[in-house]
């Protein structure tokens, strides 16, 4: 395989990898999405039980999020 | 082979920074051997997308960063709600004021959103906040079918309890406690959602 081949097939093999994290940060955003729209219909029917512990396990999605998006870059 | 061609890569000052960004012209002819138009702008389909791609990838990441402060601020919200004081009991309708499944609408406390007394029996009489837990809509008593119904998108309460039937709606009707004395039915106060 020639080196300017070689180099392509580097991007392409990014562009696959990418295209995988951005699937997975999707997933955990709707996720978060489905824990707000849940929690807020709690929280107005008066029960507070399940704000802390959603609010965390957002926090926690948040984090996954970022340590994928901190990935994509250390991969440059 | 030209001159030019013979440049090292590192010393070619139009050579990109990163190897690895490097575009490839479809024809696989040197850069310098390129169009005009293809020197101004040698950014191919693949680095683009590669670029947009990454660039959603962090503005979808934003997203989720402000799900996260919304989950956050809602907990803490929730955690410094305090109980709202209990309004006075007030009267909003005589007895022979309503037939056995009748309705009237009333504001309790002054002020408030409509809400709906309806009578089921001879002593039998029950209210709530009179707009649907789904967007709003003026619900409509069914007393044969012991219904509370929302036209708006088709959400059926029990009209003994507010609880949610069928429908969009997924949280009952805000109760307001009723008595009958001396021929007078009195608000006395809500029900806290959820109790």
């Amino acid at each position: 395989m020639s080196e300017t081949g070689r180099r392509h097939l580097v991007r392409r093999q990014r562009m696959t990898v990418v295209n995988g994290m951005f699937a997975l940060v999707v997933v955990i955003v709707i996720l978060q999405l489905w824990l707000l729209t849940s929690t807020v219909n709690g929280v107005l029917a008066g029960d507070f039980s399940i704000a802390w512990p959603a609010a965390l396990a957002s926090l926690a999605c948040l984090g996954l999020n970022a340590g994928l998006l901190r990935y994509l870059y250390l991969m440059e | 082979m030209n001159g030019k061609e013979m440049i090292p890569r590192g010393l070619d000052k139009n050579a990109p920074a990163d190897a690895n960004e490097e575009t490839v012209p479809p024809d696989g002819r040197p850069r310098s051997a390129q169009p005009r138009w293809w020197q101004d702008f040698p950014i191919d389909v693949g680095r683009d997308e590669y670029v947009s791609r990454r660039e959603l990838t962090k503005f979808t990441v934003l997203t989720s960063a402000a799900f996260a402060v919304g989950q956050v601020v809602v907990a803490i919200r929730g955690s410094f709600k305090r109980a709202a004081p209990a309004p006075m009991a007030m009267a909003v309708a005589s007895v022979d004021e309503l037939p056995i499944g009748g309705a009237k609408t009333f504001t309790f406390p002054e002020g408030s959103t409509p809400r709906l007394l309806v009578r089921r029996g001879e002593n039998d009489f029950v209210a709530y906040d009179q707009a649907c837990t789904h967007l709003l809509c003026p619900v409509v008593p069914k007393v044969p079918e012991g219904q509370l119904h929302c036209p708006c998108h088709n959400g059926f309460f029990d009209l003994e309890t507010g609880n949610v039937i069928s429908g969009p709606p997924r949280r009952p009707l805000p109760k307001v406690l009723v008595e009958v004395r001396d021929g007078q039915v009195f608000a006395t106060g809500m029900k806290q959602a959820g109790t």
